[in-house]
């Protein structure tokens, strides 16, 4: 990608017409590294080209993506033509400044640098690490990177140049006695830095011996618990339960759900604050990055304030139809999807008390840690824990099967009635919406308790 | 009105080539390659807010190449076809740190005779997709206009083609035809989904039936219920079927979960595993499945066969390396996407209709839940079986009258235990997805929790 591609890109643009015009390119290089057990199952290189035009025109959206580049012209063509055939009323875009930028990428050990060997050795031992645990039946290593360089044009001028690195680690290991099948994983990510993968060998182990003593674990009988959530799992939960209904494409278009998440609605206590942005709390983790998908800056968002909600996330389409500011939120998975509105690193912000308080003056109640997924429909939300201990008489006692959490956003946000001063942000996995997943984001949380948590079970 | 000639697809013939060309390529540094080459085109036309608002076309072409050297398995991919040779020097990069190869490429085999590609998908134009939709609009609208609809109505054409240095292939060309639309009710602070979904690889030119499910649903949650935390008959309907039966029972299935010890399922071929009137059937070239197809992407031929024979777990499905590594055969299994090897997988799962209609098995419970649809299914651990999920649309039966929505509520149990206590399995089977058809299956007992 060069001085050429920067004026077919313009050509084009230019060419197509239309009320606004968009393009991506995009030039990808990964590899992937899979242990079964000791072996090692699947090692691969990848290498991607491709691009997208996105244009507005007579009141519709049309889209065109493709991998040969020199269809530039003809898509940027066909994505105006396509919108044009849906019609429809006129769609405003928020203003925001034109921006010519080149972005290197965040880096720190570089992991595209590093030999496929010395990835392997590192990931040898953690399989290894895992297989030693007497109980252990077999265990999984994934691991990942990805550069990325992205190409964004727009018709009002922008020219961005950005390029990220993706790094992606999963451990995980099944212990089995009989038909019983245990299981626990970790998942950890990072922005460009292959360290955090350098020295895991302990985590590791200790995996391995949390799937062997969930065989001996007892269930948890479902029904309401007050639970102390860990940073990791509160992450989770603020993504899943709160995040999402955040994000401001499920709202512009239906009246009703503007009604319920309307500026100034109380959603919990005074205490709690909660906050989306790709610069903050850091402008190097995974959900992290200098512009998004439609050349707006990254920046901090307030969800909600002391319990009240103040902001949502934004699109440029959804800022003008809501009449807001547009919040640098348009993201795409790849070059083969539009942006739509997504999280980037969305946590709670710590609040007073210290850990041990949270757990002070439970009777009964449950320790959850750690997390194997979530998902939410807007109003209800799931997210399941990978660890979880009963608390007796403000003491983390013994540990229980896994668990799944539930409930309803608008009840549970008012039942966190504590929130602790030490915020950690987990970097593992992704995000998932309208079929573009794993998107790269990162949430986190203070240790959190909540009441009258429902939890699945027998 | 335009119409959008494909770059990116080709015949199956030509696929063949361009697969042809690239292993011609690898063959030059390696004796034992395969080349697996896709190329599609897709248009999905989306609706929000109960109108069209925009349309997608998505040209996609792409190969991976795998290669055996020196014994081991080297692995690349690229959506850039304009440069082979760095293709090859990928896979051949990555070959000394690979897996041992325990199998041989398939030459080339006979394999069933798959109705996979309709030229009818293809031909429809925009303004007849945007019109489909425009119906099931207004006929789910026609029902109450409280309800938000969106969704979307796309068609895709593909050619798919896997070829190898034993001279084994196949290519073949697959359309697909695509209705699905949701029904949102937000009163307050509750919120109601519903949605369904069609798809074929023929067009569809009648979306009635979409828009009347969506309407059956909103019909059995227009009033409120409240569910008991309590063991209770449960009936699933067919997408429930799929995230909380079929996810744990094939992962149990799964030939590399039984190579890895880590199936609860090890050893027991034969065995009685759940109710003797449950039948599950491997059917990769299934009449009528959208997503049949004549070849697995190993190139080994489709092939029907039981997974679960009357309750009896019967086989487990292999590819071609994992067959290889635990002594069995490749069952025509290997699954993939461009970016990584194959790995098991099902295709068409088909799910044996009994004899139970729903409306007779919903008379005979006294107490019990319907549970349309799961959220958060399959993030418990599925390998033992287990399944535990929030109930996202469901509904209380009381005295074999559907009684109404239920909110706030989990199931949760074993596949094996639940599926052991089964009630019956219905007659009335669906096309969930491309991949599976199933009927509604009613079982004795789930643990239900709700919130009080």
């Amino acid at each position: 990608m060069d001085d050429k591609m920067r004026d077919r890109i313009d050509a084009a643009i230019k060419e197509a017409g239309g009320q606004y015009v968009e393009v991506h390119i995009e030039e990808a290089a990964s590899s992937a590294i899979r242990y079964r057990g000791r072996d090692l199952e699947e090692i691969g290189r990848g290498s991607a080209v491709g691009g997208n035009v996105r244009a507005l025109a007579g009141g519709g959206w049309g889209f065109a993506s493709f991998n040969d580049l020199d269809s530039l012209a003809a898509k940027a063509r066909q994505a105006v033509e396509q919108a044009r055939v849906i019609g429809g009323e006129r769609i405003d875009l928020a203003e925001t400044p034109p921006v010519v930028d080149r972005v290197p990428p965040v880096i720190g050990r570089d992991p595209g640098a590093l030999p496929l060997a010395d990835k392997k050795a590192v990931l040898d031992e953690y399989a290894d690490a895992m297989m030693s645990v007497p109980g252990v039946q077999s265990c999984a290593v994934g691991y990942s990177d990805a550069r990325r360089r992205m190409v964004y044009a727009n018709s009002e001028g922008s020219y961005i140049d950005q390029e990220r690195v993706d790094v992606n680690l999963r451990l995980n290991a099944q212990a089995r006695n009989g038909a019983d099948v245990q299981q626990y994983g970790v998942s950890l990510g990072s922005l460009g830095d292959f360290e955090f993968a350098a020295n895991l060998r302990e985590t590791a182990q200790e995996a391995a011996e949390k799937a062997v003593a969930l065989l001996g674990a007892p269930d948890v009988k479902g029904g309401e618990y007050t639970v102390v959530l860990d940073p990791v799992l509160a992450g989770v939960f603020i993504h899943e339960a709160f995040g999402h209904l955040s994000e401001a494409d499920h709202i512009y278009a239906e009246p009703r759900l503007q009604e319920l998440m309307r500026p100034g609605k109380r959603f919990g206590g005074d205490h709690l604050n909660v906050k989306d942005g790709a610069t903050v709390p850091r402008p190097t983790l995974r959900g992290s990055y200098l512009y998004d998908d439609e050349g707006v800056q990254g920046q901090e968002t307030d969800l909600i304030r002391e319990g009240v909600l103040v902001g949502r996330l934004h699109s440029r389409e959804t800022a003008a139809k809501l009449g807001e500011r547009p919040t640098g939120n348009a993201r795409a998975l790849n070059y083969r999807f539009a942006p739509i509105v997504r999280m980037t690193n969305t946590f709670i912000v710590p609040g007073e008390a210290s850990v041990d308080d949270l757990f002070a003056d439970v009777e009964d109640g449950l320790y959850v840690k750690n997390w194997y997924g979530g998902q939410t429909s807007m109003e209800m939300f799931t997210f399941s824990a990978g660890e979880a201990y009963r608390i007796r008489d403000g003491k983390v006692a013994e540990l229980c099967r896994p668990v799944m959490l539930s409930g309803n956003v608008f009840a549970t946000l008012h039942n966190i009635d504590a929130i602790a001063n030490d915020l950690d942000m987990n970097e593992g996995g992704g995000c998932g919406k309208a079929g573009q997943s794993p998107l790269p984001v990162s949430n986190g949380s203070p240790h959190i308790r909540i009441r009258k948590c429902l939890i699945g079970g027998a | 009105m335009p119409h959008w000639g494909s770059v990116a697809i080709a015949s199956p013939e030509q696929a063949r080539a361009e697969a042809e060309r690239i292993l011609e390529t690898a063959l030059r540094s390696v004796g034992d390659a395969e080349v697996f080459y896709v190329a599609s085109s897709s248009v999905p036309v989306r609706f929000e807010a109960n109108a069209v608002k925009g349309v997608d076309a998505n040209d996609s072409a792409g190969a991976a190449l795998r290669v055996i050297k020196d014994g081991r398995v080297g692995f690349s991919s690229t959506s850039n076809l304009a440069d082979p040779q760095a293709l090859v020097d990928a896979a051949l990069e990555t070959a000394p740190f690979g897996a041992e190869a325990k199998f041989a490429f398939p030459s080339a085999q006979p394999c069933p005779e798959v109705r996979s590609y309709d030229p009818s998908a293809g031909e429809t134009t925009l303004e007849e997709m945007v019109a489909l939709g425009e119906r099931v609009v207004a006929e789910i609208r026609a029902y109450s206009s409280d309800v938000q609809v969106e969704g979307g109505v796309g068609k895709a054409d593909s050619v798919v083609a896997v070829v190898n240095s034993e001279g084994g292939g196949a290519a073949y060309r697959r359309s697909r035809f695509q209705i699905g639309f949701e029904g949102t009710v937000i009163r307050g602070e509750d919120m109601l989904f519903t949605m369904e979904s069609a798809s074929a690889v023929a067009a569809l030119s009648d979306p009635s039936p979409i828009a009347a499910s969506v309407v059956r649903q909103l019909e059995w949650a227009q009033e409120t219920a409240v569910a008991e935390t309590k063991t209770m008959p449960v009936i699933l309907m067919p997408t429930a079927v799929r995230s909380i039966i079929l996810a744990p029972l094939l992962a149990g299935l799964n030939g590399r979960s039984v190579l890895r010890g880590t199936s609860p399922l090890v050893g027991r071929l034969g065995e009685r595993i759940v109710d003797e009137r449950f039948t599950l059937v491997n059917d990769p070239a299934a009449a009528g499945a959208p997503n049949a197809r004549p070849v697995d992407d190993e190139g080994v031929a489709s092939r029907r066969f039981p997974l679960i024979d009357r309750g009896a777990a019967s086989a487990f499905f292999y590819d071609l390396q994992t067959a290889g590594m635990a002594g069995a055969e490749s069952t025509g299994s290997g699954e993939r996407g461009l970016g990584s090897l194959p790995e098991p997988g099902t295709s068409v799962l088909l799910v044996e209709e009994g004899d139970a209609a729903l409306d007779d098995l919903i008379d005979g419970i006294d107490e019990g839940l319907i549970v349309e649809r799961l959220l958060g299914a399959g993030q418990g651990n599925l390998l033992g079986g287990d399944f535990n999920a929030n109930v996202l649309l469901g509904y209380k039966v009381e005295r074999g009258k559907v009684a109404g929505r239920v909110k706030n509520t989990m199931v949760s149990g074993n596949v094996y235990a639940a599926l052991s206590d089964l009630v019956a399995v219905g007659s009335e089977g669906r096309w969930v997805g491309g991949g599976l058809y199933a009927p509604p299956v009613a079982v004795g007992g789930l643990a239900v929790a709700a919130k009080e």
